[in-house]
């Protein structure tokens, strides 16, 4: 239709200009960083004085840097203990509060308390409750007879202690995705369950366990990528100690660049790092949702 | 019996989330000799923690600060979140679905890439110790763009036809018909977009170093790991109570949409 034509093109304006916004934030904010970080990860380069080309210099350093592969493999045991760690609680009390209860929304609202809450807050507040001598799960501990734990100042025990900080913070938001998940599960499929005798126990495991696959591959891949990201825990509690056992991956990459300046293999980190997170995500999804 | 046991979990629950928060802010009121004990209550309750905390750093600038850069990146979200949000579900034009495509693709790409040259970039532009660093690389977001695009996309045809026949350009359509109609992803939008601006602190440690230019949690960070607060315990947990009470606060009276909001949102990305 010849009348029509002229109103497509005036529609076809106000999409480009309404558009438009998002298309010079991509270029500016997106796009030239993504491509400058191509170019820097070839070089060496403290902002101050020009940049030096390097070729593959900084991925020979990358690949013979024991703390950056200590640092992964830090991140990596924090996520080992914190991710099954938050779907079994989270899981737990979304069942519980999944019951035809009172004070649901209290109890709802309350675990949900620290998801809200700056990282920075509840760091501050655990390191306090962590003190070996004067923190309050020692002195619980003492109370019930328990030696007290080295909560921050062994080694070992420092990036679980962070683990179970981070499982604190975040399992409210978990709780109520869950929640969601649970209630998507439609009733029938329990009646005919309980018509065929089966307890509450293997009822969760053949039928609401299989019904929250979708919920499941979401708080994997959420928690993953939350926890990949762990820095201002360590940052606030640790500085990354004792003896390195907390220094995150982000922590060491944050180092690299603004304390000690190396701008260009500080990129190579990130290019690196953010390429084994996308790998490692992309094989979460395959594994989670091949169960189904 | 069974009812008994579930309500018995659920207030042992409630009080793992809910003590520490009471026990941190009993702590800010007590002498620093009695921090490490396990009750809440001191007979010498007094307010010299956060006198101090008040003394040593600029925290009501900081507080103000907070707000100016969290009000105006959520203003900025929701705003463009919308005009772009409603080309994408509304209008047609050559190459929609290819910036379709690639505002999903951003989504996929972990910040850990683009950091240290976002940061170059902030140096090239003089922007380091300034608000435009901490506004600016945060004033559009994929994800409110896709978030009213869904909601925008449930509109029926008919409402926007009829603003059309009246003489409504699209902005008009937008901002006087769709936007009272949209308040849930405002909401959503909002919440989320300031939660996560007003709780960030990696961005702002990286582009500000001047102490009047820093938001509040930068500020209690660096209070509590620079050692201003000169390992006086009581101090830094009044500086991380003075962080956590506005949004507590926030939270008390709209915890309904805070959970939903983020629950919308876990679930579509």
């Amino acid at each position: 239709m010849k009348a029509g034509f002229p109103v497509n093109k005036i529609k076809n304006k106000t999409g480009y200009l309404m558009s438009l916004p998002y298309i010079l934030y991509f270029c500016l904010f997106i796009g030239f960083p993504l491509i400058f970080s191509f170019i820097l990860i070839f070089h060496k380069w403290n902002i101050v004085t020009p940049m030096q080309w390097v070729g593959l210099r900084n991925f020979y350093r990358l690949f013979h840097d024991v703390q950056f592969f200590t640092s992964i493999r830090n991140t990596l045991i924090f996520l080992v203990i914190h991710i099954p760690l938050q779907i079994v609680i989270a899981l737990f009390l979304a069942v519980i509060l999944n019951q035809k209860i009172k004070f649901k929304g209290f109890f709802r609202a309350l675990y949900f308390l620290p998801v809200v809450v700056s990282g920075v807050v509840v760091t501050i507040l655990w390191q306090q409750l962590y003190a070996y001598e004067t923190g309050l799960l020692n002195l619980l501990l003492t109370r019930l007879g328990i030696t007290k734990i080295p909560w921050l100042t062994d080694s070992r025990w420092a990036m679980p202690s962070i683990a179970i900080m981070a499982t604190w913070k975040n399992v409210g938001l978990y709780i109520v995705l869950f929640l969601v998940g649970l209630q998507s599960i439609p009733h029938y499929l329990y009646e005919a369950a309980e018509m065929d005798g089966a307890r509450s126990l293997q009822q969760f495991f053949h039928i609401t366990l299989p019904a929250l696959n979708n919920t499941m591959v979401l708080v994997v891949i959420l928690s993953t990528i939350g926890g990949f990201s762990l820095f201002i825990e360590p940052f606030v509690m640790t500085g990354g100690g004792p003896m390195n056992s907390t220094l995150s991956a982000m922590l060491y990459i944050y180092n690299q660049a603004f304390y000690f300046g190396h701008m260009g293999y500080a990129a190579t980190l990130g290019f690196f790092f953010a390429l084994i997170i996308l790998i490692v995500v992309l094989i979460q999804k395959k594994i989670v949702e091949r169960k189904d | 019996m069974k009812k008994a046991i579930i309500y018995i979990l659920l207030i042992i629950g409630g009080l793992m989330f809910a003590y520490p928060f009471l026990w941190m802010i009993s702590a800010t009121f007590k002498p620093e000799v009695e921090i490490g004990s396990i009750g809440l209550w001191s007979s010498n309750f007094g307010l010299h923690n956060y006198m101090a905390v008040f003394q040593k750093i600029p925290i009501g600038r900081a507080f103000l600060n907070s707000i100016f850069v969290s009000a105006c990146v959520t203003l900025s979200v929701i705003l463009f979140g919308s005009i772009v949000g409603y080309a994408l579900s509304r209008l047609n034009f050559f190459g929609r679905d290819f910036l379709m495509g690639v505002i999903l693709f951003t989504m996929v790409i972990p910040f850990q890439i683009t950091l240290i040259p976002m940061y170059i970039l902030m140096v090239k532009f003089g922007w380091v110790d300034s608000y435009m660093a901490l506004i600016v690389p945060s004033m559009i977001s994929s994800f409110g763009i896709l978030l009213f695009r869904q909601f925008f996309m449930d509109i029926p045809q008919d409402l926007i036809d009829a603003a059309k026949i009246d003489g409504c350009n699209d902005l008009q359509i937008l901002f006087r018909l769709i936007y009272p109609l949209s308040k849930p992803v405002i909401i959503t939008v909002g919440i989320i977009t300031f939660m996560s601006s007003w709780n960030d602190v990696l961005w702002p440690l990286i582009v500000i170093r001047l102490q009047k230019l820093m938001t509040l949690p930068q500020l209690v960070t660096i209070f509590a790991v620079g050692g201003q607060a000169e390992g006086q315990l009581g101090a830094q947990l009044a500086a991380a109570t003075l962080l956590a009470v506005p949004i507590i606060l926030v939270y008390a009276f709209f915890q309904r949409y805070f959970i939903e909001s983020m629950a919308t949102t876990g679930l579509k990305s």
